[in-house]
């Protein structure tokens, strides 16, 4: 039997610019606030095979046992082909909410189920809770810096949007109830604040408990809505699990966005969003609008993978490996970043926050970096301003440990020769940091304020964003012998577990 | 015909020289030719040999296909390709080279300095910084001597911004230079064989400047082609453009980028290969010109067939 003839495969015809014009005249006011960037052109190298990149925020999916995916999928054909092949209802199925309530039980949350629903990834809950609060000109409050992927979906909806600062605690609380009353005295409430409260993606960092239980009760006061992103939550690799904000609230003003991403696998798309019901009421019809319901075949999926009973095992499982992974990327920043650099030291979650001086632009450090084959995030896709330029985020789940340890050495040589020759431009050589190692060794004995003895830094620029003379609050848990390096993120007296 | 369309690559361009790539390979189907797609990477070489192409459509933008590397690997295998030869290609990738040759043509430039890492590591060249501070004023431009797409390029408002503008230049080359910040408005033209397309004006939206996002993201600059000048603005702004074509030895075609302040036209860069996507300003200049995208595509080809009928 021959096959069908095949249409020739045809791309559209050139765009002339009074096309692109045309376009352009009938674009929605929103897109002006959809921006591409140098960046996303930049990620195009970085998907060349011979780059290491720390760059993605992908789990590791090699871990799932293909007999198991084998053996579901034959069940859902066996059993329920017609009924996984057909649409379902908006909300998700029932038996998709019971798993989704047992991953939230394992957190010590117990929605009602009515109050749940299923989604197209976790990104899709945060687009429809926009969709159902946002207005242009709406301001939208959320850490820095904040989760990248969310920025353009508030853009998107053309909010106005507010970070506050973080720190090793999480979201700097004090500057949150700053920035409402500031708010307040103009007239204006914020519809959310937006937090990923445990092991913070970009920043790694986890929100303390007392922050939480302070968060919680300005929500109440303030009655303004907080959007907990919570998709790491299960993924502890060290300390005490602290409760969610759902938890402490009860479920009132804290709105919350879950997903089996990273727990299961993103390529099914299966995220949810929890609301009371009359926000939850809208969030339905909003789903309804954008896609009428999601992927019946990933639900079917999701609910033989859990009946199997291992899901609680196979996030045991991913926990030992991104501990390892966890590890090795500290030891490694430890061994090959120069002293001037400081970074997170995450409890769980996928990544690491590096903080560079500031002389140094992430975006184009990338540049250097992909000439060594190695990719990471630059910071600034983390922030709405111009903030984030000389930080990093550094992605130590998907790639394995060689690879890690390789990446930050090569990543640490780029920095190194970059603050090399910021010595030579500026006559500061008083912190040599061509040899990683040494740098190390003589930065932390130092431990001076490198930009101090900058000629050329005007008296306004304050270039390096810490110094013991700064004295921070929150940094007075430090010990001592760290001197200058004692920066924004970094938890120094803890251990690796 | 078979033409082979060299396009991706290593550099940092890869995205932009993709959409260049893609949109000629549509052309030349449609113009009847046999398309050969060439994502460039270790096997080049090989893959021309085996393909015999009669003609090469080189795509590429930024050091490796911009910078007469392919160029040379193609004259060595004896293809016919597109755009300016090996030594021009070289001249107009590096800012530095090309400067200098502006200048000893007596086409007008902005002043700059040049360094390498060497002259800041080893040298001291940073105590120089008040004496170039007199001949350049600010606010300056740094740049990357070899990159594209306005990648790495800052701008200094005093000198205590010139040492981070300099380590983000050398994140892209070793080799960076200083230049004289030139204000007025943002031209281009562009040559094919050896006669200039209507003048381009790129006019940023929100008082941006034309940097990386503002050249490739469609709605973010406008453009105006032919631009709005004076008899006598177009004359002096096509013939330093077209000096500074010949200067460099450009055949083919190229996109010379000026700046028309108040005491005329100053050459910014000439680019051998300039930008063929949705927005890029060559294919605007030849549609100015009557000439549709399929045309722009058939007479760079026989600009490459018959250089000397040309």
């Amino acid at each position: 039997m021959s096959e069908p003839p095949q249409p020739p495969h045809r791309r559209r015809a050139h765009t002339r610019t009074r096309d692109l014009e045309r376009y352009a005249g009938l674009f929605a006011e929103r897109t002006g606030g959809m921006r591409s960037s140098a960046m996303r052109d930049l990620m195009a190298v970085t998907a060349r095979p011979e780059v290491i990149s720390l760059a993605g925020g992908l789990p590791d999916t090699s871990t799932f046992p293909p007999q198991s995916f084998a053996a579901q999928m034959t069940r859902i054909a066996q059993e329920s082909a017609a009924a996984a092949l057909q649409y379902g209802p908006t909300e998700g199925f029932e038996e998709t909410k019971d798993c989704i309530l047992q991953v939230m039980g394992a957190e010590g949350m117990l929605p009602d189920p009515d109050d749940v629903i299923v989604t197209t990834g976790g990104q899709q809950a945060i687009d429809l809770i926009c969709k159902t609060l946002v207005d242009p000109g709406d301001v939208v409050i959320c850490e820095a810096p904040t989760y990248p992927g969310a920025v353009p979906v508030f853009c998107s909806y053309q909010a106005d949007v507010v970070q506050v600062e973080c720190d090793a605690d999480g979201m700097r609380i004090e500057e949150l109830e700053a920035v409402l009353e500031k708010l307040a005295a103009e007239g204006r409430r914020p519809k959310f604040v937006y937090s990923v409260p445990s092991f913070q993606n970009p920043a790694g960092v986890t929100m303390s408990f007392e922050r939480r239980r302070r968060l919680v009760e300005l929500a109440r006061l303030h009655e303004i809505l907080v959007v907990e992103d919570n998709p790491y939550g299960l993924l502890r690799y060290g300390g005490e699990p602290l409760p969610p904000l759902y938890q402490l609230d009860g479920g009132d003003y804290v709105l919350y966005v879950g997903t089996f991403s990273k727990i299961l696998s993103p390529g099914i798309r299966l995220g949810w969003a929890v609301a009371p019901p009359p926000v939850m009421e809208k969030i339905v019809l909003g789903k309804q609008a954008s896609d009428l319901c999601t992927s019946t075949l990933t639900q079917y999926f999701v609910r033989e993978y859990f009946a199997e009973g291992k899901w609680r095992q196979y996030i045991e499982d991913l926990v030992e490996i991104y501990r390892r992974r966890r590890d090795v990327m500290l030891e490694s920043l430890r061994e090959h970043f120069p002293a001037q650099a400081t970074w997170t030291e995450p409890e769980g979650g996928l990544f690491v926050w590096a903080t560079l001086p500031e002389y140094i632009d992430t975006g184009d450090l990338l540049a250097k970096a992909l000439r060594d084959d190695v990719a990471f995030v630059p910071g600034q896709a983390a922030y709405v301003d111009d903030r984030g330029r000389n930080s990093m985020r550094l992605n130590f789940s998907g790639v394995n440990e060689d690879e890690i340890r390789e990446g930050i050495r090569r990543i640490g040589n780029v920095i190194a020769e970059q603050v090399d020759l910021y010595g030579a431009l500026t006559g500061d050589h008083t912190q040599p940091a061509t040899d990683p190692h040494m740098a190390e060794a003589e930065g932390r004995s130092h431990g001076r304020n490198i930009d101090s003895s900058k000629p050329s830094a005007g008296p306004d620029r304050n270039l390096i964003p810490s110094g013991p003379a700064e004295g921070r609050a929150d940094q007075a848990e430090s010990p001592p012998d760290q001197g200058g390096h004692v920066l924004p993120f970094r938890k120094t007296g803890e251990t690796s577990s | 015909m078979k033409v082979a369309v060299l396009k991706g690559g290593r550099s940092l361009e890869r995205g932009v020289s993709l959409r260049s790539g893609a949109r000629v390979e549509d052309a030349l189907e449609r113009l009847g030719h046999e398309a050969l797609a060439l994502d460039v990477g270790g096997e080049l070489v090989a893959r021309l040999i085996a393909e015999r192409p009669d003609v090469a459509f080189v795509a590429m933008h930024g050091p490796g296909g911009e910078d007469g590397t392919a160029q040379e690997l193609l004259e060595i295998l004896g293809i016919p390709f597109t755009g300016p030869g090996v030594a021009a290609c070289a001249r107009c990738m590096d800012k530095v080279l090309a400067k200098h040759a502006l200048r000893e043509a007596g086409i007008p430039t902005p002043d700059w300095f040049a360094f390498n890492e060497t002259a800041f590591r080893e040298l001291g060249a940073a105590d120089a910084f008040s004496e170039m501070e007199e001949r350049l004023g600010f606010p300056l431009v740094v740049k990357p001597s070899r990159g594209g797409s306005a990648l790495g390029v800052k701008f200094a408002a005093g000198w205590f911004e010139v040492p981070e503008a300099l380590i983000s230049a050398f994140s892209y080359d070793d080799r960076v230079l200083l230049e004289r910040f030139a204000e007025g408005r943002e031209l281009a033209v562009s040559v094919l064989g050896d006669e200039p397309l209507p003048v381009v004006e790129a006019i940023p939206a929100d008082g941006d400047r034309y940097d990386f996002e503002a050249r490739y993201e469609i709605g973010r600059t406008t453009f105006a082609c032919p631009a709005e000048l004076t008899d006598a603005e177009a004359a002096a702004v096509t013939e330093a453009a077209l000096g500074a074509y010949r200067a460099l030895g450009c055949a083919g075609f190229a996109r010379v980028d000026l700046i028309l302040g108040e005491d005329g036209p100053q050459v910014l860069e000439v680019n051998a290969i300039p930008g063929l996507t949705d927005t890029s300003l060559l294919p605007q200049a030849a549609e100015a010109a009557g000439m549709s995208f399929e045309q722009l595509v058939e007479r760079i080809l026989d600009l490459a067939l018959k250089p000397a009928n040309a």
